[in-house]
């Protein structure tokens, strides 16, 4: 990968030349090419879509079923499998909602220790406590297999699982997971939030064999707004829409309603046009520099991260997560001496335009309950991204420690 | 203008009235849920006059700056004072403009504080 001819795709470089972006797992930089396919729409065929019968609107309505066509075969799902929604957390809601009245009164929910907020609270808001059956993570950040065995039972209806922790990086071993889940109960459904993933490696649905993957376009150099449902047919098709009205109707009268088709019967009303078709340029965009490209080059940026952190401030530094770099994402959390956080990313920000995250990233039950620290800084890395990044921050932490003392 | 002015700083290293009062008459405390910091304030009245103040719990270098100058501030003061005071005074206490997500670890202490003497 030629980091700077990818660093000239983004305006954002050009008009902030000294930017040092390491937050991509909050949301990814936009390349232009995704912004310019966007104004594309507005500029010369913006039109609503399966509504007209005039020319405008027939190319509105092509191009963003094509997006649907690309977003499908990125992940190896076909067009009717693929929901558009507002985003990931958007995505969740409409599964949990939607599958609500499947939901037996006695069954559990099973769900990890690591869930972003968005996989968490939809389900906790769905069923009693008793019934949230929370698979322990180890000490190094990975699932613990056994007490994963011990939680899905026959009883359990319901798995839901990040296919990469938003702030430890592990990549689950999905496949194996859903295996072993189905072998406990063949019913059992599984939902894998993809938000983490879909940006950084390649991902076969069909090997994957999960019954519903999810999504954000605002990760994966899309724009923010757009969020993917994958799910196998049979189950989509059960799912109870959560929102109803215009474009999702076969027949209404005014005693009632029949709804169409999926993916139209979960797609009510206009959707974000500008913002899906957008999404299909980011897929093109990332398939043309190849997502087995990205993943190493994510890799070999993480191992000189964690080498010079190490290097530069030893045990000052506690990086959380698993120290084998083949099993984690371009993520990296740690905590330095005993600063807070939004001090080291204010700091940061201020002395050297580093973009990092700080706080409990969504993720409270994560930082109070496993890894026993009120908040954590996180840096992530994407495309753009390179060591030069990586020596900024080291020299940018040491201000830090210069500051706080 | 970086928020870490050398004022602040001070009161971050060595904070003052960072401590627990046995014999307080008012204590709050409560949560920033963004960053996780905690703020407890205890309070000793007598006669409406603000005799004792104390803060203690953890949060970031602003946070907890914060809480040392606003107790340094009511101290000996009466409750009106406490009452009456605004995110603008905790800004001119600190001397620097914060960000809108930065202003709330400065406004936790005032927060807790006024909610001490609701009752």
């Amino acid at each position: 990968m030629i980091i700077d001819k990818i660093k000239k795709d983004f305006q954002i470089f050009k008009n902030n030349p000294n930017l040092i972006y390491l937050d991509s797992a909050a949301t990814s930089l936009t390349p232009d090419l995704v912004v310019d396919t966007m104004n594309d729409y507005y500029y010369n065929y913006n039109a609503n879509i399966s509504r007209g019968v005039y020319k405008l609107s027939e190319i509105a309505t092509d191009k963003y079923e094509q997006a649907r066509e690309k977003v499908a075969k990125f992940i190896g799902a076909s067009s009717s499998q693929i929901i558009f929604t507002s985003g990931t957390t958007a995505s969740i809601n409409t599964i949990a909602f939607g599958l609500m009245r499947k939901i037996s009164k006695d069954s559990k929910i099973a769900i990890t220790a690591s869930e972003h907020h968005s996989n968490f609270v939809p389900w906790q808001r769905l069923v009693s406590k008793d019934r949230l059956s929370i698979i322990k993570l180890n000490k190094n950040g990975y699932i613990d297999l056994e007490d994963f065995k011990e939680k899905i039972t026959s009883k359990t209806s319901l798995l839901t699982i990040s296919h990469v922790s938003n702030v430890l990086g592990t990549i689950n071993p999905i496949k194996k997971l859903v295996n072993i889940a189905k072998q406990i109960n063949p019913e059992i459904i599984v939902i894998v939030d993809g938000a983490q993933s879909t940006p950084h490696m390649s991902i076969d649905i069909q090997d994957l064999d999960c019954d519903f993957f999810v999504f954000s376009a605002h990760k994966m150099c899309g724009p923010t707004g757009v969020g993917v449902i994958y799910g196998k047919k049979e189950l989509l098709e059960q799912l109870t829409p959560m929102f109803s009205g215009g474009n999702m109707t076969d027949k209404v009268s005014f005693t009632e309603t029949t709804f169409t088709q999926i993916p139209q019967k979960l797609e009510a009303g206009t959707p974000n046009i500008a913002g899906v078709i957008g999404l299909g340029a980011a897929v093109e965009y990332l398939k043309n520099i190849g997502l087995d490209n990205i993943k190493t080059h994510e890799a070999e940026l993480l191992l000189y991260t964690q080498q010079k952190l190490y290097k530069t401030f030893g045990n000052d530094i506690i990086i959380f997560g698993p120290s084998n770099i083949k099993d984690r994402s371009g993520v990296l959390s740690f905590t330095f001496k005993n600063y807070h956080p939004h001090d080291i990313a204010s700091i940061l920000d201020s002395y050297s335009n580093i973009c990092v995250r700080a706080g409990n990233h969504c993720a409270m039950p994560l930082h109070t309950n496993v890894l026993c620290v009120v908040a954590t800084t996180r840096i992530s890395f994407y495309i753009y991204n390179t060591e030069y990044d990586v020596d900024k921050l080291i020299e940018g932490l040491k201000e830090v420690k210069k500051i706080l003392k | 203008m970086s928020i870490y002015q050398e004022h602040i700083l001070e009161h971050y290293h060595n904070p003052c009235n960072n401590k627990i009062l046995d014999n307080a008459t008012n204590s709050e405390s409560a949560t920033n849920s963004t960053c996780g910091d905690k703020i407890r304030i205890d309070i000793i009245l007598n006669n409406n006059i603000i005799s004792d103040v104390s803060f203690s719990g953890e949060g970031c270098a602003i946070s907890q700056a914060t809480a040392s100058m606003l107790t340094e501030k009511i101290k000996g003061e009466h409750i009106d004072v406490l009452k009456k005071m605004t995110k603008d005074d905790i800004l001119s206490l600190l001397g620097i403009t914060l960000s809108h997500t930065r202003l709330k670890c400065a406004l936790l202490s005032l927060e807790v504080a006024q909610k001490s003497i609701l009752n």
